[in-house]
């Protein structure tokens, strides 16, 4: 029996990445400044992405007998993920630093999250889809924990480990029920065997329950949210940033290539649960949020429903659904950096901007600050002519002309009710006067610099969509069609 | 009476079932809770294994390795945290797990 080398070509990120989280360990052990592991994560990030860029193909590229496909899809999402990383490195560095958390281990985790994304984007088989959640969680469980000295950080870690090995056992149980339906742990060979339906349907109803349930875990949608409260609240603020961006690209990635890739022939079945998911995450997390007066938790039942409107695109099945769920978790990642880096930048050594009265009067002090947190709240709550409108417009669209008017209609209303706490921010900053003892802001120059065209794209690219629309169709289409 | 692949799914979905009651109604120690994470992947590497068995293909048996590989990692990570949660809160008490709420 011979061996055969698979073509490394496609996998050529992600073996980057590899390497260099393993040479920053290195560096991190034998070199004394603290920013030569910052500006190697940075680098790191950014030749990923250029190398995403230049090897990507056109066709899916299958390799590494099956286990690992290259495709536009992926390429695009891995290219949004590593670059809403580096915004995310660039946000916390002063806030780490004030911290004493800029050091190598942090960046070292961020690299293997990072990689487990995306080994997750390009997973087609059930064992690297596994190894890609896993090394993310694992990374991200780590992280969460690595304020060692507060008892909120590590009770968040712990309940996220817990609830996440739960997921990730619910995953896999359903896997083995799927695999033991298909005989096969290749996504695409599931698939046809469903399509054959040769074998019970129940047994294959069961799987993708378990299945089911465990991606809702991981995208943190109703009524498997628990989690995400408790963690974007307890971990520090730069971690909350961490988990709240990138990661949801993959989250995205993994719902395809499992739903899609995987159980696209149970279609009628999927759509159902996941229609279930949908309706409850945005009533819950739009109805929980306004409850809240801490932002970090406001902002995780926010993130509840976005969750939701991400899988009423999805479950419309149709090249529009798909490229407009898509355009809505890059545009969903891009708000959500804004607003957690807003929290970053107000908050300064030993204090955290975390309480929605640190909000009041924010324009009497920082006009400017006030306007870009202004521009992302009303683009969260849907509001032309910012980027949040069209996005949730392109889903509706997609949901309508699947057929779906009903859950349409709700998804609207509960929109309308999520716009009252974001809204609630908007007065708090413009029309209340802010505490006598409000605490200076200070923050590195890229950072503020970064932080305005954040804003200001949130504007640009609900007025001009067109082009990363067109990106995202070609993407799907690409991949699917 | 000759035991078949129905037999290893009970015992799986049994396992399965005892792992998800012991997380959800254990209100005492968090150490418990790591038991039953633990037994939850047991569960699930004895329907792969029944499976792969049964439909001749190793490709099951494989996929057992690596869930056990990444169950060593999970409780390594998992006990540390414990460690800290230890330090911090001076009890592994799930209920003392309260702090962060709403």
């Amino acid at each position: 029996m011979s061996f055969q080398m698979p073509d490394i070509l496609p996998a050529l990120p992600e073996i980057f990445v590899l390497s260099m989280a393993c040479v920053l360990l290195l560096v991190e052990a034998y070199l004394k400044p603290k920013t030569a592991t910052y500006l190697i994560t940075l680098g790191t990030l950014l030749g990923s992405a250029a190398i995403t860029v230049f090897t990507g193909m056109l066709d899916p590229v299958y390799t590494f007998n099956g286990m690992f496909v290259d495709d536009v899809m992926g390429d695009m999402l891995k290219l949004m993920a590593d670059l809403a990383a580096i915004v995310a490195m660039i946000y916390s560095r002063q806030y780490l630093a004030d911290r004493e958390m800029l050091r190598g281990e942090y960046f070292a985790l961020v690299l293997f999250a990072v990689l487990g994304m995306m080994v997750m984007i390009s997973a087609s088989h059930f064992l690297t889809l596994y190894l890609g959640v896993e090394l993310l969680s694992l990374s991200l469980y780590a992280m969460v924990a690595l304020q060692r000295d507060s008892a909120r950080a590590t009770e968040a870690a712990m309940k996220y480990f817990i609830l996440g090995a739960l997921a990730s056992g619910l995953l896999l149980y359903g896997m083995s029920m799927l695999y033991g339906l298909s005989g096969s742990l290749e996504l695409s060979k599931v698939a046809r065997a469903v399509h054959e339906g040769t074998q019970s349907n129940m047994v294959m109803v069961f799987g993708l329950v378990f299945v089911v349930a465990g991606l809702g875990f991981k995208l943190g949608a109703a009524p498997f949210h628990m989690w995400v409260p408790d963690i974007y609240h307890g971990a520090p603020t730069a971690v909350t940033l961490f988990i709240g961006t990138a990661p949801k690209l993959a989250a995205f990635a993994f719902a395809m290539r499992l739903l899609v890739d995987g159980l696209q022939p149970a279609h009628g079945d999927w759509q159902q649960m996941l229609a279930v998911m949908a309706v409850m995450s945005m009533a819950i997390g739009n109805l929980a949020a306004i409850m809240q007066s801490n932002i970090k938790r406001m902002l995780a039942y926010s993130t509840i429903a976005h969750m939701g409107f991400l899988l009423l695109g999805i479950l419309s099945g149709s090249l529009a659904g798909f490229s407009a769920s898509m355009f809505y978790a890059i545009t969903y990642v891009l708000m959500s950096l804004g607003t957690f880096g807003m929290v970053i930048y107000l908050s300064s050594a030993g204090y955290e901007a975390e309480n929605l009265d640190d909000y009041k009067g924010l324009n009497a002090r920082h006009p400017w600050l006030a306007a870009i947190m202004g521009m992302l709240m009303l683009s969260m709550a849907g509001l032309p002519p910012f980027v949040g409108f069209y996005a949730k417009f392109t889903v509706l669209q997609s949901l309508v002309g699947a057929g779906w008017l009903g859950l349409a209609v709700v998804a609207v209303l509960f929109s309308l009710i999520g716009a009252y706490y974001y809204l609630r921010i908007v007065k708090l900053m413009y029309f209340d006067t802010p505490h006598a003892d409000a605490h200076p802001i200070a923050m590195a120059g890229d950072a503020r610099i970064l932080l305005s065209v954040n804003g200001l794209a949130v504007l640009g690219l609900g007025l001009m969509p067109q082009a990363l629309m067109a990106l995202c169709t070609a993407s799907v289409q690409f991949s699917y069609w | 009476m000759s035991i078949g692949l129905n037999h290893f799914l009970l015992l799986g979905s049994v396992l399965f079932a005892i792992s998800v009651l012991g997380i959800f109604l254990n209100r005492k120690n968090v150490i418990v809770l790591l038991m039953a994470i633990e037994l939850m992947l047991l569960a699930v590497n004895t329907n792969f294994i029944a499976f792969a068995h049964y439909l001749n293909d190793p490709a099951g048996q494989i996929f057992v390795f690596f869930i056990l590989t990444v169950a060593a990692a999970e409780s390594a990570i998992g006990l540390a945290i414990l460690v800290l949660l230890f330090r911090n809160l001076k009890s592994i008490n799930v209920e003392d797990l309260d702090e962060l709420k709403g």
